[in-house]
């Protein structure tokens, strides 16, 4: 087994040094001098030449990528042209309320999600089954950024119970009741992306319940809590783990829209002006930094395999 | 009994969806005529005014009649969401096939289309943007690049089962091309799937779009689209709640009607891969 995860690590290696050329690339894709697009209309000649000398664009590119690659490899992304401060900086500085947001949702989503999914399929062809499922498909429809506004709008202007926007650092006040401040945009965030893990966790369960293995359980008499829970659930949280990848990018792009709606001070608002303020390096960085989070996500969840599935632990 | 009211019930839901998209080609098409409005016009004495005999929907910050706009609105999301869909299908397809039918360019392309799908799509679609800059051309480019590649991964998967079927493998024996195989075999058998594809791409990338212009990064703030609309009137929604509520009903029926749709389209037109496509459908 733990060749099997050597050898899924090493695989990872070429995808990164892919996904590193595609992010540089990325910079070099736009007509004309990066550095004078960087700068604006406003920037005089020698901004314009300073910017090229600092950022290294009058070398051959392969030297470019090659110093900017092995700066990656040791943690230095590069400086921001707005804030005049190293990249990785600014993301760790944002990384606080994303992670929350991110991890608190992903929470959401499998707490609701997955007994939704579980209830759909024991009660396959219900009215609970096609509400949940009906419900599923609409809040897969809807757009996050009209359904935050919406809910912004109900919850905060409204009725008043919770903060429209905004976030404190928890890191730095330690007060956990600033949590609140995060209950709509995770909301917001977890209803969308939930849409995938009812529809797989109910999918699943149904291949599982018509196996035999379950029949047989049944006929010995086990009760159906227990034939559900250790016999069907069980057996289909592997497709489950599997969708949680896919959730993870979901999530990705939503934060984007959650932190614009909310004014919360993340990495997905920091990409939205970024690319408003063109400056390349924190887009370049940001991308790269997910990326490869999923990557490693991935690669966790192909980990996890291996311990849930016996079969393929031998194999 | 059962099953037959479930067919029916789905049939109907199905016939909802498609009755929603025609109205919106309708909107798209004869936009001029159904409009009240001149989408553009502005109106200071009429500001953030609610639904009336006048305004339908009511009116923006700038006075602008929302129902025209919506009208108008729906001839954006048709444009942009075709613009997706061709860009990602034929580029999809082109990408998909070939790695699958030539192994060696499989090996390379394929590698590439998963490096593509580790980057989140919507931030894919910020960076390209950054790149390319706003305008309608560049955000159905850029958020084509994620979709094209779902779309190679499914072609990918099916050319690599129809190639190993016996009839291709019997019209190699009578001495045909590849060329002759890939476009008289392969293509015709891989028509469902792509139609599906098509149909979940479309409900996909509206929302994509959407969120681009509700970013401020999409097509330039002026032109009415249903997301531009959201965004700008987002500020006054306590005043004139019409600005957030009508738009954002258009998205979500239409993206809805997408999906319902689609999730017929994939039981009927082709079952036998529809395992493989609720596999990779996001």
């Amino acid at each position: 087994m733990l060749k099997y995860m050597c050898k899924r690590f090493l695989s990872m290696i070429p995808t990164f040094i892919l996904a590193a050329v595609m992010v540089f690339s990325f910079m070099h894709m736009m007509s004309g001098d990066p550095a004078a697009v960087m700068l604006g209309d406003s920037a005089t000649p020698e901004q314009i030449q300073a910017l090229r000398e600092a950022m290294g664009f009058e070398r051959p590119i392969h030297i470019q990528f090659a110093r900017w690659f092995t700066g990656i490899l040791q943690g230095d992304f590069g400086n921001s042209i707005f804030f005049h401060k190293p990249v990785l900086r600014i993301i760790v500085e944002r990384a606080e309320t994303s992670l929350f947001i991110a991890v608190l949702s992903m929470a959401l989503i499998v707490v609701v999600g997955v007994p939704i999914g579980v209830i759909s399929a024991i009660r396959y062809n219900s009215l609970a089954d096609q509400t949940f499922s009906g419900a599923a498909m609409l809040a897969a429809s809807v757009p996050t950024f009209w359904l935050g506004l919406n809910l912004m709008l109900i919850f905060a202007v409204v009725l008043g119970w919770l903060p429209s926007s905004g976030f404190p650092s928890i890191y730095e006040s330690g007060n956990l009741g600033d949590l609140k401040y995060l209950i709509l945009p995770c909301v917001t965030l977890a209803a969308p992306n939930s849409a995938l893990i009812i529809r797989l966790t109910r999918a699943s369960m149904l291949d599982v319940l018509r196996e035999g293995y379950v029949t047989t359980a049944r006929a010995k008499g086990l009760s159906e809590l227990n034939v559900t829970l250790k016999h069907v659930f069980r057996n289909s949280l592997i497709s489950v783990i599997s969708v949680i990848g896919f959730t993870f990018v979901g999530l990705a792009s939503g934060t984007v829209i959650t932190e614009t709606v909310f004014a919360l001070p993340g990495i997905g608002r920091l990409v939205v002006e970024s690319v408003l303020r063109r400056d390349y390096p924190v887009i370049q960085g940001v991308i790269l930094i997910i990326a490869v989070a999923y990557m490693v996500i991935n690669l966790l969840i192909d980990c996890c395999y291996t311990f849930l599935d016996p079969r393929i632990r031998i194999s | 009994m059962r099953d037959f009211f479930q067919a029916l019930v789905r049939r109907k839901i199905a016939l909802a969806g498609s009755g929603v998209l025609l109205v919106i080609l309708f909107l798209a098409i004869f936009a001029p005529v159904v409009a009240t409005h001149d989408p553009m016009g502005l109106n200071a004495v009429d500001r953030l005014q609610n639904p009336s005999a006048k305004h339908w929907f009511g009116t923006d910050h700038f006075g602008r009649d929302i129902y025209s706009r919506t009208v108008y609105g729906a001839r954006m999301t048709i444009i942009s969401g075709s613009g997706v869909v061709i860009y990602s299908i034929f580029f999809g397809i082109l990408i998909g096939l070939l790695s699958g039918y030539f192994r060696e360019f499989g090996l390379v392309a394929m590698r590439l289309v998963d490096v593509v799908m580790s980057f989140p799509p919507l931030l894919l679609a910020l960076a390209l943007i950054a790149i390319l800059g706003p305008g309608l051309l560049n955000v159905i480019l850029a958020v084509s690049a994620t979709y094209l590649t779902h779309t190679a991964r499914i072609i990918f998967g099916l050319t690599l089962k129809i190639k190993e079927e016996v009839y291709v493998e019997a019209v190699r024996s009578i001495g045909a091309n590849n060329r002759r195989i890939i476009l008289r075999h392969i293509l015709p058998n891989l028509v469902s799937p792509v139609i599906v594809q098509a149909t979940f791409t479309f409900a996909f990338s509206l929302l994509q779009i959407a969120s681009l212009d509700f970013l401020g990064v999409g097509v330039p703030p002026q032109v009415p689209s249903w997301g531009n609309m959201i965004s700008e009137g987002r500020i006054y929604i306590t005043r004139a709640p019409g600005v957030l509520l009508f738009p954002g009903i258009f998205i979500v029926l239409t993206v809805l009607a997408f999906n319902l749709v689609g999730d017929v389209l994939r039981d009927k037109l082709d079952p036998r891969f529809r395992e493989h496509l609720s596999e990779i459908k996001r």
